[in-house]
């Protein structure tokens, strides 16, 4: 054998999700501490594949990302009829509970980016001692939005294209060609309709306002990362939000934009690495949230 | 502006902008708010770019930004915030207007036809 075999390993599990089984395709690698990543509306896992190919991070963590229903691998469930996709936040969070208790996940972290940055901070509202640390990449309680998500589903337009082309400008003018293509590759490949029903929650169930001051850092650290190109969830979207919840990090990263992991990984992994150490060094829980 | 002139010579040079653009027959309205041109493409050519206005020359959709807004956005690596169409229209240092169809359903096209003069920078005035 010589070819260069990367060290994810990808597998299918059953989930349960609100009582309907779902066939969830993941990929790990690594061991230690389970850091499950999510990936961007209308997109899939394959956007960790750097992440997940970090053997230093591999040393000490878990690394998992898997696609949601309806994205990458893992398919609608054998219960949909073919009505139209809409995430809610509910769902979403569900979603999330549902991988994490199925690969039996003690404490892991969790790292969302855009829509998944968002949900992170409906974990750390409503369920913040399931978690040893989240990270939101990308995040805010809330952004204004800047284009009629109707475009994104329709006969007379051709899905994959305006799909890409919409998210292409949330890229880094720096990030290098090959990155910057294959992230809009994922979005080429989307669903019928999916990125649309990803935006539902992030523009119509997912409004966060007023409730993120509830957030309890002590509970479970949160960390906040935004690219300075990020047009779509601002900087100042971040920084807004930070400032609602006590103990926050925030970090605006440059040259990067809505999409660190996979437009630019050498950058993000400037900042992500002090974030990945920090956690590493917190004191451990056990269930009961006694120091271990 | 003169970068705008020199777009349909730029576009001629990109085979596969004009390949991307190949089903593309339309009239539009592109540039400064206040000084746009009529366009007129036909398979992802740009055959005619005339100062508006044109006696009764309709168009489909207009894209008109600020002479700021095409300054910045046609920077070697521009600012955020400066650096995508819609980015600028976020901003409302952009306008867009009518009947948004053929703008959308070729989005990259656009926004790389009119990123050509910050491919050629030598060549404009900004």
């Amino acid at each position: 054998m010589t070819g260069m075999i990367e060290p994810m390993i990808g597998r299918y599990v059953h989930v349960e999700i609100d009582g309907e089984p779902h066939r969830i395709y993941f990929e790990e690698s690594g061991a230690g501490i389970p850091l499950v990543c999510l990936h961007t509306a209308g997109s899939d896992g394959r956007q960790w594949r750097h992440l997940l190919a970090d053997e230093e991070f591999a040393k000490r963590f878990r690394i998992i990302a898997f696609d949601m229903p309806w994205h990458g691998k893992s398919n609608p469930p054998a219960s949909w009829s073919g009505e139209e996709y809409r995430l809610t936040t509910a769902r979403y969070t569900q979603t999330i509970r549902a991988f994490c208790k199925a690969l039996a996940l003690e404490k892991p972290v969790v790292m969302g980016c855009s829509i998944g940055g968002r949900i992170v901070l409906n974990l750390a509202i409503e369920h913040a001692g399931e978690f040893r640390a989240l990270i939101g990449l990308e995040a805010a309680d809330f952004q204004a939005p800047w284009y009629d998500t109707s475009w994104l589903h329709r006969p007379d337009v051709h899905g994959g294209e305006i799909c890409a082309a919409l998210v292409s400008g949330l890229i880094a003018p720096q990030s290098p060609d090959a990155w910057r293509r294959e992230t809009l590759w994922g979005y080429m490949q989307g669903g019928p309709g999916v990125f649309k029903g990803d935006l539902y929650f992030y523009r119509v169930d997912g409004d966060l306002r007023g409730r993120v001051e509830g957030i309890d850092t002590g509970a479970c650290p949160l960390y906040l990362l935004t690219g300075e190109y990020d047009f779509s969830c601002t900087p100042d979207d971040t920084r807004r939000t930070a400032a609602a919840i006590t103990g926050a990090s925030v970090t605006i990263m440059e040259q990067l934009g809505h999409f660190p992991m996979s437009e630019n990984p050498d950058q993000f992994r400037r900042y992500i690495a002090p974030v990945l150490n920090q956690i590493l060094k917190q004191p451990s829980f056990d269930k009961q949230g006694e120091h271990v | 502006m003169g970068a705008f002139a020199g777009i349909p010579a730029l576009l001629d040079q990109a085979p596969a902008l004009i390949h991307r653009g190949r089903t593309l027959d339309c009239e539009c309205l592109l540039g400064p708010i206040d000084h746009p041109f009529h366009a007129s493409i036909r398979g992802g050519r740009i055959i005619d770019l005339t100062p508006a206005p044109v006696l009764m020359r309709s168009w489909r959709f207009s894209y008109r930004a600020s002479a700021l807004a095409w300054a910045e956005y046609w920077k070697p690596v521009p600012r955020p915030g400066w650096h995508d169409l819609l980015a600028l229209t976020k901003r409302e240092e952009a306008v867009l207007e009518g009947d948004l169809h053929p703008f959308m359903a070729h989005l990259q096209y656009f926004k790389d036809v009119l990123a050509l003069p910050r491919l050629h920078r030598p060549t404009v005035a900004s």
